[in-house]
């Protein structure tokens, strides 16, 4: 047969994109477990970090149910919900994705409490937007519910050597010893400063230099993320 | 794209060649410096500037599309006297898609952490010009073992020049090589920046002019006769 002719053409097509199809297929599925694993443990390890404790991918899981004693999962009023879902398993772009279609009343959030060398820490998840795609990160507080105990942070797409800066220890650092609360009480969060922040300023960091967009977009997910928790803290701060 | 081939016509009565013999050799070594993907046949740009800030992600890159390269010039390869003429540019395409994707995926299942370094950088491996260019100036002519030494080749040649461009990128960007501090601290303190512009893709295409220059004028055989 002619390789030129149209039935040939045909014929070649659509066996190709069978074989590849069942072949990508294949490797997806069969794949699927492990990468699903994956996630899970790198989901651990990232807020096992927002408390400083530094896991091998091995015994990640171990570690985290040595130190994670509780979660817990909140609507957005910050009242606590049994029952509906596990908060590991919260999906925090999905919930935070209900304001869109108006269902923010079925707004779920999950927090975990730590318990590390006798002391409680709450962790936070937080997620928001970089220059080119999703940023996200963990936040743990101390018992006072106000200063910030660590932050770890992760990006998806972000620019090497600028944006991207976020997730290296030395811009993660800075949250430390932060304050989300000022004195009289009132929500403030913490603010990614261009230029660089004062060392007194309790609520403000120096952004990445050249990453402007990518800092704005740490300050903005800080602020509304954190926003969803104020009402459950503020009930009960000491 | 650049249609410079060094494409050996296919002579089917020939004896048979020695596996490595001077002919396929020069398909190894050519691509490194006489006929290199990026300085001289110009292709592959773009990546080039993206990947390039820093030296590790440069190299996981760099291997990543010499495996693709490779892989898929054989695959081409084996198929290219079935392969419909009308259709040659999309089955290309179609190979090189699925072929990353794998990668993709294997890299998600048992390299965790290589994945999330590379992040978007494995598909940009499709649109990178140079597996195309080899596949249809090399891979459609050729067999398959002629083939794979041709994309592991161009493979490395892209390579090459990732590795300079990052390696240039990182100490003068960042004052780091793979991560680690090269430039002291007490040069900082003297007044030294690490300089911004050197992270900005600009200056990855001004680096790789002038590795262009320095090549040319030290090989005579890309010198054009006026």
């Amino acid at each position: 047969m002619d390789k030129d002719s149209n039935k040939a053409t045909f014929l070649f097509s659509s066996g190709m994109v069978v074989v590849i199809a069942i072949l990508l297929s294949v490797t997806a599925i069969s794949l699927a477990p492990y990468q699903a694993k994956n996630s899970r443990i790198e989901k651990m390890k990232n807020i096992l970090t927002s408390v400083s404790v530094n896991a091998e991918t091995a015994e990640t899981e171990r570690f985290f149910n040595q130190y994670i004693t509780n979660q817990i999962v909140l609507n957005n009023k910050g009242v606590e919900v049994t029952g509906k879902i596990a908060a590991f398993d919260i999906d925090l772009k999905k919930e935070l994705d209900k304001i869109k279609t108006g269902k923010a009343d079925e707004q779920l959030f999950p927090l975990f409490i730590c318990n590390k060398d006798g002391n409680s820490f709450y962790i936070i998840p937080v997620r928001g937007k970089g220059l080119w795609g999703p940023i996200w990160g963990y936040i743990s507080l101390e018992a006072d519910m106000n200063t910030i105990y660590g932050a770890s942070f992760g990006h998806k797409s972000e620019t090497p050597g600028l944006g991207a800066e976020i997730e290296t220890e030395k811009f993660q650092q800075q949250f430390i010893g932060k304050k989300i609360f000022d004195e009289s009480g009132n929500f403030v969060s913490v603010t990614v400063i261009k230029g660089g922040a004062s060392p007194n300023d309790m609520h403000g960091v120096d952004a990445v230099s050249g990453a402007t967009i990518t800092s704005k977009g740490v300050t903005e997910m800080f602020k509304r993320t954190l926003n969803n928790y104020i009402p459950y803290f503020k009930s009960r701060r000491p | 794209m650049s249609t410079e081939t060094i494409a050996v016509p296919a002579k089917p009565k020939e004896p048979k060649e020695a596996l490595f013999s001077p002919k396929n050799k020069r398909l190894l070594y050519d691509p490194l410096n006489d006929n290199n993907p990026i300085t001289v046949q110009v292709l592959g740009i773009c990546s080039a500037l993206a990947v390039t800030v820093k030296m590790k992600p440069s190299i996981v890159m760099a291997v990543a599309v010499i495996v693709v390269c490779a892989f898929s010039n054989v695959i081409i390869s084996f198929i290219r006297n079935i392969i419909p003429t009308r259709i040659r540019i999309i089955v290309q395409l179609t190979v090189v898609a699925a072929m990353v994707i794998l990668v993709d995926q294997f890299l998600k299942a048992f390299v965790f952490d290589v994945s999330k370094q590379l992040s978007v950088f494995v598909g940009l491996i499709i649109t990178n010009c140079i597996i195309m260019g080899r596949l249809e100036a090399f891979a459609m002519a050729n067999k398959p073992w002629p083939s794979f030494l041709d994309g592991i080749g161009n493979g490395f040649g892209y390579g090459l020049i990732l590795v300079i461009v990052s390696m240039i990128r990182e100490l003068f960007g960042s004052g780091e090589l793979m991560g680690f501090r090269i430039i002291p601290e007490s040069i900082y303190k003297l007044g030294y920046f690490n300089n911004s512009l050197v992270i900005m893709p600009p200056m990855a295409l001004i680096i790789v002019g002038i590795i262009i220059w320095v090549q040319r004028s030290g090989n005579k055989k890309l010198i054009e006769s006026k």
